[in-house]
C-alpha cells in the first residue's frame, strides 16, 4: 500500500466555498511531489486536509493505513508527529531561540507535564543539534528567532519538522517569501531529505521552473480540481494553460521554449541564477 | 565544549532564571500579606459567603422598583456630572496636550510645566482630589465635579499627547515646510489626524468616569454614589441592588454605544 | 467656468461632529443646571487653600515614619491584588482569547467579565464587606474581583495577536493545547502581559488610596481620610499628596522604563 493515499477528498467553506472537490491521489514513499496551481485553486487546503488542520467535508484519506479522517483526537496527534509541517512565514515562536523552537519537534511525544516545561532529554537535545548542523545553523544555535535572515528561519522550520522524525514533509509554498539564492538552499535541503532520508516531500509551489527542476512528480490543481498528473518532463505550454489558464502569458512565453520531452527546462530559472 | 553540554547548560540557566522569578514573587507575595495581615481562610471563606449572600440576598424586590424614578434621577445626574467632567477636561487638555507634545510645543520650558501639571494631576487620586477641595467647596456635586475634572484633565493631557505625537509627525513637517504658521499647523494638520483619536479617549474617558462618580459621590453626598451609600447603611439592600443593576446597565450600554461610535469614526 | 466639486459626504467626519456637539450641548446645559452661588469666592479660596496646602504642608497627627507605613500598607494592598488577579486573570484570559478556546465559551467568559468591569471597585468592596466586614480582607476581593476582569481583556486581547500560523505549526507537531499555551503563547505575548500588568498596578495603588479613604481598608488612603475629614488639617493632606504623588510617579516612571525595556 502507499504511504498515502487521498479518497475523493472534497472540502467546501462554509457551505458555499468549494475549495476540493473529488481530489483523488497516492502518494509513495520518497516521493518528491510538487503540487502547483493558480492563486486559491486549494493548494493549502489540500495539504491541511492531510493532517487534518483542516476537515474535510467528504471522502477519506489514509496515511500509514491509518484513516486520517476518522481518527479520535489522541491518534491523530501520534499520527501528526509522523507529518512535519513547513510553512511560508516559518511560524516560529520568535521570542525563543533556534533551539527551543526545533525542539518544539518533538512535543508530539512528550508527556503534557514535560513539554510545558520544556523539559527535552539529551537525546533529542543532541539529536536536534545534529540537525541544526547538517542545516548549516550550528553558529545560529542560541540566537533568538527575530534574529535570523528568511533563509536561517526557514532552515529552522525544516530543522524542527526534522526533529519529529517524520515519514512525510508537507510544505507550504516554502520558498515563497525568499530570495533566489535562500530559495535554492532550501529547495536542495529538501531534495537531500527526500532522496536521503526516504521522507516523502509535498510541495506546494508557484514557481513552475522550480517545480520541474526538483519534483519527481508534478500536481497541478485548478479549481479544487487535478487536471494534471505526472512527471516533470510531461509539462507542455498547454498543460500550463489548463493550470493556470490562458490569462497567465507571461508564464506560457518563459516556457515557449519547453520542449515535450525534456528533462529540465532551457530558460535560466530563478534558481539557476542563483547557482552562478 | 560539546555541544550537549552547552545545551545543559544553557537550558539549566533558563530553570535558574525562572525559578528565580518565581522566588521573587512569592517573596513579594508573602512580605504584602504579612504587612496587611491578609488571612488567606478567612478570604476564602468570606469570599464564599459573600458570593452566597450575592445571590440569596442581594436582588431587587418589588417595593424596591419604586425606587427606581429616584434612582434614575440620580443617574441622570451622575452621567451628567461625568460627561461635563470629561468635555472640561477635554478642553483643558487639548491646550496642555499642544504646548506638551513634542511635535507642537511652542518651547521646551513650557512642555515640561505642562507634562509636569498632568503628571501631578493624575497620580493624585479621584477621591484624593474629592477630599482637598471639600475644604473650599464642602459637600456637592461642584466637589465631585472638579475632582473629576482634576484626574480626567491628567489622564487625558497624557493620552492626547501621545495621540498628537503618534499621528501627526509627518503632516506638521509638510505644513511647516510650506511656510504655514503655527495655528494654521494645529488647525489643519494637527487637529485632523489626531481628533478622532482624541475623540476614542473622551468616549473611554466618560465610561471611566461614570465608574469614578460613584466612588467620589459618596464621599461627597452626590448623585448614585450618594443613594447607594444612603440604603447600604440603611440596610436596604434591595433598593442598593437595583441600584447596581441600573449601573451595569448604563456602563454597559455606554461602553456599546461608544464602540458603535469608535467603530465609525476611527 | 469651471465649478470646484462639492465636498463627498463623509460619514465619519459627520459622527464626529456630532457626537462632539451633542457633547458639549449636554456640558453647557449640565453647567447652566449647576447652581454654585459665590463661585468666584470658593475658587479663591480653592486657590489660597491649595497655597497653603502645597507651601506650608506639615505633619502633625502623623509621623513620617507613620506615613511611610501607609504607603508600604498601600502599596501592600496593590501588590496582592495584581497579583492574584494576574493569576486569575491569565487563566480566564486563555479561555478567552478567540484563537485558543471554542467560540462559545469565549464570549461566556467575555460578556462575564464585562459585567463584573461595569461595576465600580468601591460598589464590589462594599458588597463583599457585608458578609466580610469593612476592611482589608473585603477591600482585597473587591478590588482582586475588578483587577481580574480588566486583566481578562487586556490578556485575552493580547493572545488574540498572536500569528495564527504559530499555533498551528505547532498543533501539526502534535502539540497539546497546554504545550501550544507554554511553549507559544505565554513566551509570545510574555512583553504585552508584563506591561498590562503594571499598568493596572500603577491603577491598583490609586485604587487601594481611595478604598483606604472610603472603606476603611487602611493605609495612607485611611491616614488621607482622618487628616481630611476629621482633623480638617489641610496642610497635613497636602503632605500626605506629596507622598501620594511620590510613590504613583516612581510606579509610573518605572513602568514607562519596563515598556522602553521590553520594547527592545
Ligand atoms: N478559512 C477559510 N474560510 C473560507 N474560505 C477559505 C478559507 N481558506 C481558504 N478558503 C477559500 O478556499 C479556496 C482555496 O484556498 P487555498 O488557500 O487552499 O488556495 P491556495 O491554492 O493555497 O492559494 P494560494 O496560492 O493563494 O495560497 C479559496 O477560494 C479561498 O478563498
Ligand atoms: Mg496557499
Amino acid at each position: 500500500m502507499e504511504l498515502l493515499e487521498i479518497r475523493d477528498v472534497s472540502k467546501i467553506y462554509n457551505r458555499q466555498t468549494v475549495a476540493l472537490s473529488n481530489i483523488s491521489l497516492n502518494v509513495g514513499e520518497g516521493e518528491f511531489v510538487s503540487i502547483i496551481g493558480p492563486s486559491g485553486a486549494g493548494k493549502s487546503t489540500l495539504l491541511r486536509c492531510i493532517n487534518r488542520m483542516i476537515d474535510p467535508s467528504s471522502g477519506a484519506v489514509f496515511f500509514q493505513q491509518n484513516r486520517i479522517d476518522q481518527l479520535p483526537k489522541k491518534k491523530l496527534r501520534q499520527v501528526r508527529t509522523q507529518i512535519g509541517m513547513v510553512f511560508q512565514h516559518y511560524n516560529l515562536v520568535n521570542r525563543l531561540t533556534v533551539f527551543e523552537n526545533v525542539l518544539h519537534g518533538r512535543l508530539g511525544y512528550k508527556s503534557t507535564l514535560a513539554g510545558v516545561l520544556g523539559y527535552y532529554d539529551s537525546f533529542e537535545r543532541r539529536a536536534a543539534y545534529e540537525i541544526l548542523a547538517a542545516l548549516g545553523l550550528q553558529e545560529q544555535v542560541f540566537k533568538r528567532c527575530d534574529q535570523l535572515s528568511g533563509g536561517q528561519k526557514q532552515r529552522v522550520g525544516i530543522a524542527r519538522a526534522l526533529l519529529q522524525r517524520p515519514k512525510m514533509l508537507l510544505c507550504d509554498e516554502p520558498i515563497a517569501s525568499l530570495d533566489p539564492s535562500s530559495s535554492k538552499i532550501i529547495m536542495d535541503h529538501l531534495q537531500r531529505i527526500s532522496r536521503e532520508m526516504k521522507i516523502t516531500c509535498l510541495v506546494n509551489l508557484h514557481q513552475v521552473d522550480v517545480a520541474i527542476k526538483y519534483s519527481d512528480r508534478i500536481i497541478g490543481i485548478r479549481n479544487g480540481e487535478v487536471v494534471f498528473d505526472g512527471p516533470p518532463a510531461q509539462i507542455t505550454p498547454l498543460i500550463i494553460e489548463q493550470i493556470y489558464g490562458t490569462e497567465a502569458h507571461e508564464l506560457i512565453l518563459s516556457l515557449e521554449t519547453l520542449q515535450p520531452g525534456q528533462k529540465s527546462p532551457v530558460k535560466q530559472s530563478e534558481v539557476a541564477h542563483a547557482a552562478c | 565544549m560539546q555541544p550537549v553540554e552547552q545545551t545543559n547548560l544553557f537550558f539549566r540557566q533558563r530553570r535558574w532564571s525562572s525559578l528565580l522569578g518565581f522566588v521573587l514573587i512569592g517573596l513579594l507575595s508573602l512580605g504584602s500579606a504579612w504587612l496587611t495581615e491578609f488571612d488567606s481562610v478567612r478570604a476564602v471563606t468570606s469570599f464564599l459567603k459573600a458570593l452566597n449572600w450575592l445571590f440569596t440576598r442581594f436582588h431587587p424586590t418589588v417595593e424596591s422598583l419604586a425606587k427606581l424614578p429616584k434612582i434614575g434621577e440620580k443617574m441622570a445626574e451622575t452621567i451628567l456630572m461625568a460627561i461635563t467632567a470629561t468635555m472640561m477636561a477635554a478642553g483643558i487638555s487639548m491646550v496642555l496636550a499642544i504646548i506638551g507634545s513634542q511635535t507642537t510645543r511652542v518651547n521646551s520650558f513650557f512642555g515640561t510645566i505642562s507634562r509636569g501639571l498632568a503628571s501631578v494631576l493624575r497620580n493624585v487620586p479621584v477621591i484624593g482630589w474629592a477630599l482637598i477641595l471639600q475644604f473650599s467647596f464642602g459637600q456637592g456635586m461642584i466637589t465631585g465635579l472638579l475632582a473629576l475634572l482634576f484626574g480626567t484633565t491628567g489622564y487625558l493631557t497624557r493620552a492626547f499627547i501621545e495621540t498628537i505625537d503618534g499621528s501627526s509627525d509627518s503632516s506638521v513637517e509638510a505644513l511647516r515646510a510650506s511656510g504655514a504658521n503655527y495655528l494654521h499647523v494645529i488647525r489643519h494638520a494637527v487637529l485632523p489626524s489626531s481628533l478622532p483619536q482624541m475623540m476614542s479617549w473622551i468616549l473611554y474617558m466618560i465610561e471611566t468616569n461614570v465608574r469614578d462618580a460613584t466612588l467620589v459621590g459618596i464621599l461627597t453626598g452626590s448623585g448614585i454614589g450618594f443613594l447607594f451609600e444612603l440604603y447600604y447603611k440603611g440596610s436596604y439592600y434591595n433598593h442598593a441592588s437595583l441600584i447596581v443593576l441600573v449601573i451595569i446597565l448604563v456602563v454597559i450600554g455606554i461602553e456599546t454605544l461608544s464602540n458603535q461610535i469608535r467603530r465609525i469614526i476611527l | 467656468m469651471t465649478t470646484v466639486p462639492r465636498k463627498p459626504f463623509d460619514k465619519s467626519q459627520v459622527w464626529l461632529r456630532t457626537v462632539l456637539l451633542l457633547l458639549t450641548g449636554v456640558t453647557l446645559y449640565t453647567l447652566m443646571q449647576l447652581s454654585a452661588p459665590d463661585l468666584d469666592q470658593k475658587l479663591a479660596l480653592m486657590a489660597d487653600n491649595f497655597r497653603l496646602m502645597f507651601s506650608e504642608s506639615h505633619f502633625k497627627h502623623l509621623t513620617l515614619l507613620e506615613g511611610l507605613y501607609g504607603i508600604a500598607i498601600t502599596l501592600s494592598l496593590a501588590i496582592q491584588t495584581t497579583l492574584i488577579g494576574a493569576l486569575g486573570a491569565l487563566m480566564l484570559g486563555l479561555l478567552a482569547a478567540r484563537n485558543l478556546a471554542p467560540h462559545w465559551l469565549t464570549s461566556i467568559i467575555k460578556s462575564f467579565v464585562a459585567l463584573i468591569r461595569a461595576i465600580p471597585t468601591i460598589l464590589w468592596v462594599l458588597i463583599f464587606a457585608v458578609s466580610a466586614g469593612l476592611g482589608s480582607t473585603a477591600a482585597v476581593i473587591g478590588m482582586t474581583f475588578h483587577t481580574v476582569s480588566y486583566l481578562t481583556k487586556s490578556y485575552s486581547e493580547s493572545f488574540e495577536e498572536i500569528e495564527p500560523g504559530v499555533i498551528e505549526a505547532l498543533r501539526g507537531c502534535g502539540a497539546r493545547w497546554w504545550q501550544i499555551v507554554f511553549q507559544a503563547v505565554l513566551p509570545t505575548s510574555l512583553h504585552p502581559i508584563l506591561s498590562w500588568t503594571f499598568i493596572r498596578f500603577e491603577i491598583n495603588f490609586l485604587n487601594a488610596v481611595a478604598m483606604g479613604a472610603a472603606a476603611g481598608a487602611g493605609g495612607i488612603g485611611f491616614d488621607l481620610f482622618m487628616a481630611g475629614g476629621h482633623y480638617l488639617d489641610f496642610r497635613e493632606v497636602g503632605m500626605i499628596t506629596y507622598l501620594i504623588i511620590a510613590v504613583s510617579m516612581i510606579l509610573e516612571s518605572s513602568s514607562i522604563q519596563l515598556k522602553k525595556r521590553l520594547e527592545l
